[in-house]
């Protein structure tokens, strides 16, 4: 036995990693067996975690769903008896169970996440590490990296898909001697953690990228502006910083080459509009997080008035990979005008969650049904929303449609920073739309009047709708406030704000109306036009709808029918899920 | 330069503090950095801080107050001793999210951004925590729970009551 690695990224952690890693650990130490115990980061499986590989000489074997107290029969059958524990492996020679998950996943940007040990840089240079930017020093000129970068057909992955090889080129020909590099990683996008596993998982293959866009625009400064509600990303990043600044490949003469290049950490403060570029300057410079107007752009002049080239993390992670491998072998995968492949994060009523990496061209219905299983519990897919807050939701009908920049903004919604989350038909479409604009209305800087004051009385008018107040009217005060806020906003939260609600619009106007002229939620789901029942012919009084009332709204004696109290009921629907005699109805 | 009163703060905390004061003042755009020093060592940002970096950095406090106030991480007031984050992003609020804070609202009789009146427990939301496949998800201090219940909230909660030596409850258990 060679090795064992245990899954320890933000999720790995939460189901239990850590505490999987320490009882191995002990096992291992007790038992006085000769193997390596290393922590490695998210291989996109969420919905297994914890994940555990037992490696051989010859042969590996991933465990699904390990919890400490199955630690013991793995250490005692498998690596001491040499007999793996057979029902609980997914992945060995003879064992494929997840292959579809897998399958059509083409992984460039999680090329080393779940192998390497990110805590590692012996690891990331085993893997090939750190030989793009050599290349780059030692046999390409500044244009000629450009150059391979253009040719790729990369394009930023943050959401704004604007080419990056023209992006490095504006900030290469820039006046000035001093420029910067910034890596935006605020991944602000609820629903969004590709950015964060892909730090967590293989931080220097951000760093790597980073160096290279410093080379080919001549910066010699880099931030990286990372969330402060990932810190377990901001120590992962740390820790590579410092252990390439050990070795020469960060600060003087980097590689021993005439480059200098220095790269810090600077935390968000919890603003999701700073994931906007100007504004995010506006931060790392100590300001409040609002956006400026563009022109001039940061590629002329940016953090601090000088020349500033940012990118997203993903951006960043598909560098060294292009360089190494050469812009056709990118480009040869995807669409015409969407080169390359895509992170996307899985979430919501879908079976597999988790993330994918997929070649851009591949269908909605592709991911959500063979890579993610479908949707679970035996739902109807309804609706998938992609792009965050500045998306839109594209129904189950134009499932067909191949994920590319260009097919996705034709429906409405935006390709976004990957985000996909899968929605079925118990969600209600104005309570999401409602939901967006909340968030949005949190997040807006304040600047202009129209994103400021027009996502407030949209928000209004869905309050009034979703708790049975509509009025026919509000639907055409809402549709002319959202083209008004799209046009007259500074910055991309205010233009793409009110996407959520044109797209629900757009495809899911009858739920609008069942609200406001029914007075009905088609979707079940908002609580001021719900009420729970229990049937009294059909209870039975076996008091468990009593039992699992978190706020004791149900009363009754054992074996005569129950009541809710519908003052105190909060319409959350437990008792409803866990009656095994249908006595409750949903009206 | 106005000097804190020692008995103003614990003497270990001017000490952490004064020492990336000393350190980070010089350093481009270090409003922010000291701000989260300054809320590292005590909990939240205490008035009299905002004038001593005020005075250090030569940023009126007026601005640095309009900083405090914009980004949601920042806190005036001081915490309960944990800190509970209630995730509400899309994956969270599709997949009961709304439930999972009526329970917390219900078993520690706060809304959100208020503090228990024994000071155990401040709630707090997040936009999202990344955490989208295990959702619905919280975060106490620094550590998260996924795939939650309302049973599991309550119980996860009553463990925290309890003295540290005494909790049982542990995510995948």
């Amino acid at each position: 036995m060679k090795e064992i690695k245990v899954g320890v990224a933000t999720c790995g952690i939460a189901a239990g990693g850590m505490l999987v890693y320490d009882e191995l650990k002990k096992e291992i130490k007790n038992n006085n067996i000769d193997v390596e115990l290393k922590k490695t980061g998210c291989m996109g499986m969420c919905y297994k975690e914890v994940l555990v590989e037992v490696i051989g000489d010859s042969d590996s074997y991933l465990y699904e769903n390990i919890t400490t107290d199955k630690v013991k029969r793995i250490v005692y059958e498998h690596i001491i008896n040499k007999k793996p524990v057979k029902e609980w492996i997914i992945k060995s020679k003879n064992i494929n169970k997840e292959d579809a998950f897998f399958k059509k996943q083409k992984r460039i940007v999680l090329r080393n996440c779940g192998i390497i040990d990110p805590t590692s840089i012996d690891d990331y240079i085993s893997n090939n590490g750190y030989t793009a930017i050599q290349k780059c020093l030692n046999d390409y000129s500044a244009m000629e990296v450009i150059d391979i970068i253009t040719k790729s057909g990369l394009r930023g992955r943050g959401g704004g898909g604007f080419p990056t090889g023209l992006k490095w080129k504006f900030a290469n020909q820039a006046a000035g001697n001093k420029k910067y590099i910034i890596c935006n990683a605020d991944e602000g996008d609820p629903g969004a953690f590709m950015d964060r596993s892909t730090i967590e998982g293989d931080p220097h293959s951000v760093l790597e990228g980073m160096m290279i866009a410093g080379y080919a625009i001549q910066a010699d400064e880099a931030y990286i502006y990372v969330r402060a509600e990932y810190p377990l990303a901001i120590e992962r990043l740390s820790i590579a910083i410092k252990q390439c600044e050990k070795r020469g490949f960060l600060g003087k003469n980097i590689f021993n080459s005439n480059m200098d290049f220095k790269i810090r950490i600077k935390e968000g403060a919890g603003a999701f509009v700073c994931g906007e570029e100007t504004a995010l300057i506006s931060s790392i410079e100590g300001k409040r997080g609002v956006p400026r107007i563009r022109p001039p752009f940061p590629a002329n002049k940016g953090l601090w008035g000088k020349p500033t080239n940012i990118n997203n993390v993903e951006t960043y992670a598909n560098i060294s990979w292009i360089i190494m491998n050469g812009p056709q072998a990118f480009s040869s995968m995807g669409t015409e005008k969407s080169k390359g492949t895509k992170v996307f994060a899985l979430a919501g009523k879908i079976v597999r969650s988790g993330l994918a990496e997929v070649p851009m061209g591949i269908t909605i219905n592709e991911i959500i049904f063979d890579i993610g299983g479908g949707i679970k519990d035996g739902k109807k897919f309804k609706a998938v929303q992609m792009g965050g807050p500045s998306g839109g939701c594209i129904p189950a009908s134009m499932g067909d449609i191949k994920i590319d920049y260009d097919e996705i903004t034709k429906t409405g919604a935006i390709m976004g920073s990957g985000g996909l989350i899968v929605l079925d038909e118990t969600i209600c479409m104005v309570d999401l739309a409602k939901y967006f604009l909340t968030f949005v209305q949190n997040e807006s800087c304040g600047k202009c009047t129209f994103c400021r004051i027009g996502t407030k009385r949209m928000l209004e008018i869905l309050e009034k709708i979703t708790s049975g107040n509509g009025e026919e009217k509000d639907l055409l005060l809402l549709e002319d406030l959202a083209y008004k806020v799209k046009e007259t906003s500074l910055c991309g939260l205010g233009q793409t704000a009110p996407n959520p609600v044109l797209t629900t619009l757009k495809y899911f106007r009858d739920e609008y109306e069942a609200h406001i002229k029914e007075k009905r939620c088609p979707a079940h789901s908002c609580t001021a036009l719900l009420t729970y029942k229990i049937i009294e012919d059909k209870c039975v009084g076996c008091t468990l709808c009593a039992q699992k009332c978190p706020v004791n709204a149900i009363s009754g004696k054992v074996k005569e029918p129950h009541k809710i109290d519908q003052d105190a009921c909060i319409k959350c629907g437990l008792c409803y899920d866990s009656c095994k005699f249908d006595a409750i109805e949903k009206i | 330069m106005t000097e804190l009163k020692k008995s103003d703060f614990e003497k270990k905390t001017i000490v952490d503090f004064k020492r990336d004061l000393i350190n980070k003042r010089k350093q481009h755009g270090s409003l922010i950095p000291l701000l989260q020093s300054a809320q590292d060592s005590y909990g939240y940002i205490p008035e009299k801080t905002i004038y001593y970096i005020s005075e250090l950095v030569g940023i009126p406090s007026a601005e640095i107050y309009g900083v405090i106030t914009f980004y949601s991480q920042f806190r005036l007031k001081p915490l309960g001793k944990h800190v509970i984050r209630i995730c509400e992003g899309t994956a969270c609020h599709v997949n009961g999210a709304k439930n999972i804070l009526k329970t917390l609202q219900n078993e520690l009789r706060i809304s959100i951004d208020e503090t228990s009146d024994d000071g155990l427990f401040t709630l707090l939301s997040v936009a999202c925590l990344g955490c989208c496949s295990i959702s619905p998800v919280i975060m106490i201090d620094s550590k998260i729970y996924g795939k939650l219940t309302p049973d599991m909230t309550k119980k996860i909660i009553k463990d925290y009551k309890k003295p540290k030596k005494q909790r049982v409850f542990i995510n995948n258990e």
